[in-house]
């Protein structure tokens, strides 16, 4: 898997809610995710849980509380949409993926593009100064991933699928508005659905449509992580620069 | 005592920087369902837990507790499903070149595990939130046969994952207070989300819900499970403008209420 990102800490006893991401733009197999301490702001115990999002010295943030768990969604989401646009408009993609594959990723360019813009229009409702706090566009660069390989697509299909769940699972808990943590759970479950499909895909004659790797064996839990978890794997990804200073 | 703030508390002080294992949370969840019990809160739940052998089941409170009971319930009735599925013989060794046995034995330990994880959260069977085990009649009275027919077993298989997904998305509410009770259940929510895929796909149809529609094959008796999952406008966003209804409706799964599932799960209780 080329889609590993190495994740340096630059100070051992840096807390992760004030890491400060730097998304390099390096191609994928040497991208490297800088952690580096923001020293004007130690003290956890004032961190406000309704920090918008926004540029904050010279980056953008993604912010605290609903509106920034719901902007890190529309990050993740832009990926997600940005990935499989690129899958479904590859020269060859009508003659490396079969008829159900094809069926399956154009699916999932459909839904990844309707969450993303869902996203977009949702923020744009509803944060007080869309101009300034809706997260802008973000570019993406795949590095060496070659969109002609059915191995490598369907590979990196997996990897985002299982981490976009993990993300909205462990982001519920961050949402305070019952309305938010539903759209989040609407979205999830087709996550989830569209996870099972591709390790189907990749592995058909097994378990691993919700695999021991992915689900724990003595819970039945699936995965959870939080955004400073998740945000160092998408940012293999991504090129743009951004901050989650105020997100776990 | 205000139980939610007593949740809340318990979580603050134990559960929120738990970095653990999942197997640690395991236990960690289980302690939370041991205090609870300890804190002897009544929930109103007695109604189920005295008419064990009694028929319907009814709507849990809208609250954290309710929503674990709500879940045990619908898990039991998964977990026995799949039980005496397996032990029937009815999946055929033999299908897709034995990935369909693959298949339900992973769902069916899932299943299992979620029966245990709630019981345990919910305190053990001795809490005075614990509720029993309903009967269940899978064959309806008759109507089906999922142990002797297969296709009846997948499709029934099929509407309770499908179930299963709205019906946690539906207590979401329920558990907004108690972060890591909601956590956990959204853990579960995605298992399930995943099963339900890979159960349609073994049908032939899509892994996600298009439109309202059942899908080929699915009885009409279960349509309630689909009903309502139509819906193509999300907080006033048109998700059928760029790619159609259909594209737009599976791109979201929509939540069941508490009495519709109780509705549906009764079908199968006597």
């Amino acid at each position: 898997m080329k889609n590993e990102v190495k994740v340096q800490g630059i100070n051992a006893s840096l807390d992760s809610r004030r890491s400060f991401l730097k998304l390099s733009g390096l191609t994928l197999v040497t991208a490297g995710l800088v952690l580096a301490g923001c020293s004007d702001n130690d003290n956890d115990d004032n961190m406000e849980d309704n920090t918008l999002p926004g540029v904050k010295n010279g980056v953008f943030d993604l912010g605290s509380g609903d509106f920034g768990v719901l902007t890190y969604a529309y990050a993740l989401e832009q990926l997600e949409a940005d990935f499989y646009t690129k899958v479904v408009n590859a020269s060859n993609f009508n003659t490396v993926f079969n008829d159900i594959e094809r069926q399956v990723l154009t699916d999932l360019y459909h839904h990844e593009v309707i969450h993303r813009d869902f996203f977009k229009a949702a923020l744009t409702g509803a944060l007080p100064d869309p101009g300034s706090q809706l997260l802008p566009s973000l570019a993406f660069s795949y590095g060496s991933l070659n969109f002609n390989s059915r191995t490598e697509v369907l590979a990196t299909a997996k990897a985002l699928e299982d981490t976009g769940v993990a993300a909205y699972n462990g982001a519920g808990r961050l949402i305070k508005t019952a309305d938010y943590l539903l759209l989040a759970g609407k979205i999830v479950s087709v996550e989830a659905r569209h996870a099972s499909a591709i390790r189907s895909l990749i592995n058909p004659n097994s378990k691993d449509f919700a695999g021991d790797d992915i689900v724990n064996t003595s819970t039945g839990l699936d995965t959870a992580k939080d955004p400073s978890k998740i945000l160092p794997v998408a940012a293999g990804f991504i090129t743009t620069k951004f901050t989650a200073k105020y997100l776990p | 005592m205000n139980i939610l703030k007593f949740i809340e508390t318990f979580t603050d002080d134990s559960l929120m920087k738990s970095t653990g294992s999942r197997r640690d949370s395991f236990a960690q969840f289980g302690n939370i369902g041991k205090n609870l019990a300890l804190a002897s809160i009544p929930f109103g739940l007695s109604a189920i837990a005295n008419k064990a052998l009694a028929k319907d089941i009814t709507a849990t409170p809208a609250t954290p507790i309710g929503a674990l009971q709500f879940a045990l319930t619908l898990e039991y009735l998964e977990n026995e499903f799949y039980a005496m599925a397996l032990d029937s013989g009815v999946i055929p060794a033999s299908e897709n070149g034995g990935r369909d046995l693959k298949v339900f034995q992973q769902i069916s330990a899932h299943e299992s595990d979620h029966v245990s994880f709630l019981i345990a959260g919910l305190g053990g069977t001795m809490s005075a939130n614990f509720v029993p085990k309903p009967t269940f009649d899978f064959t309806v009275g008759g109507a089906f046969d999922p142990f002797n027919d297969y296709p009846t077993f997948l499709a029934l298989a099929q509407a309770f994952e499908d179930t299963g997904v709205r019906a946690y998305k539906g207590q979401a509410a329920n558990l907004i207070s108690t972060p890591d009770l909601l956590t956990a259940a959204l853990q579960i929510h995605s298992v399930e989300a995943r099963h339900a895929s890979e159960v349609r796909r073994l049908r032939g149809l899509k892994g996600w819900i298009s439109n309202a529609e059942r899908g080929a094959g699915m009885p009409a008796a279960t349509q309630a499970v689909y009903d309502g999952e139509g819906v193509t406008m999300q907080a006033g966003f048109n998700t059928a403008t760029a790619f159609g209804a259909a594209a737009g409706s599976e791109a979201y799964d929509e939540p069941l209420t508490t009495q519709q599932v109780v509705d549906i799960a009764n079908i199968f209780i006597v």
